[in-house]
């Protein structure tokens, strides 16, 4: 490289900064996007068994379904909703709106509400189409 | 004391080089995911402990593979830009780096293809 990159000035760093509301929102959005890494795992894991056959997509019900299964599962719609949420907020910071401090607070509580609503709202579909409410 | 401008030294450095292309189709693909999650979310609930053969009905459907082809190549594109910029962050030795940014982009090639494929294995072989 040449002549770059000696005694450029330094923003504080995380070490330096006290957690705040919004930069811990902040890094949750990174935090589920890395975890969401694993959730693929599952997802082509259940698709593969699909395509092997019978036994090796029961199998896979099995796992998927087992309670550990099913708490991976839970993590994972929490994680993609969550994402998903604060996802369509950093689109919209990045057509320029919302910014403002007081506004980027409220879409931040918008986005745990609707983290929160979206994952029951699909756990009790879930449980639903299993028939486990008569 | 070079005799080359400013621009010229930063041209083909940093974000002037290719930063914009990735920032944006992170972007772009990130929008995609907006209406492909919300759909795989809900198609996933409505097969929530699904047997065998209602599977391969499901996956059968032309409409349902194509989407879920989509929902592959858009996430795993995705997931792959991003952790460009996670692991671009945190990493600062250069051989590491380079292996984990190897690593995450075969890993993301590897796992879409195995879903893509599984996908069109079922539509076509039934």
């Amino acid at each position: 490289m040449p002549m770059s990159s000696q005694n450029r000035p330094l923003s504080p760093h995380l070490q330096v900064y006290r957690p705040q509301y919004t930069s811990v929102i902040s890094i949750f959005h990174r935090i589920t996007g890395v975890g969401l890494w694993a959730g693929t795992l599952l997802l082509v894991y259940w698709l593969v068994s699909a395509a092997i056959g019978a036994e090796a997509y029961e199998t896979a019900r099995d796992i998927i379904g087992s309670f550990l299964g099913r708490l991976c599962l839970f993590g994972w719609t929490v994680a993609l909703f969550y994402h998903l949420c604060n996802g369509i907020r950093h689109l919209v910071w990045d057509i320029g709106l919302g910014l403002e401090l007081r506004t980027s607070f409220y879409s931040g509580m918008a986005v745990l509400a609707g983290t929160v609503i979206l994952t029951l709202v699909t756990w009790f579909a879930g449980y639903y189409v299993m028939g486990a409410f008569p | 004391m070079s005799r080359r401008s400013s621009l010229g030294r930063a041209r083909g450095l940093g974000s002037s080089r290719d930063g914009l292309h990735h920032w944006w189709t992170e972007r772009l693909s990130a929008l995609a995911l907006v209406p492909l999650t919300v759909w795989f979310v809900a198609s996933v609930v409505t097969m929530a402990g699904a047997d065998y053969y209602a599977m391969r009905d499901w996956l059968g459907n032309p409409v349902v593979s194509g989407l879920l082809i989509l929902v592959l190549v858009a996430t795993f594109y995705h997931g792959a830009l991003a952790a460009q910029v996670v692991i671009e962050d945190y990493i600062h030795i250069e051989w590491l780096k380079l292996f984990a940014l190897l690593a995450t982009k075969a890993a993301a090639t590897l796992l879409g293809l195995a879903g893509v494929l599984a996908v069109l294995v079922v539509l076509f072989k039934g």
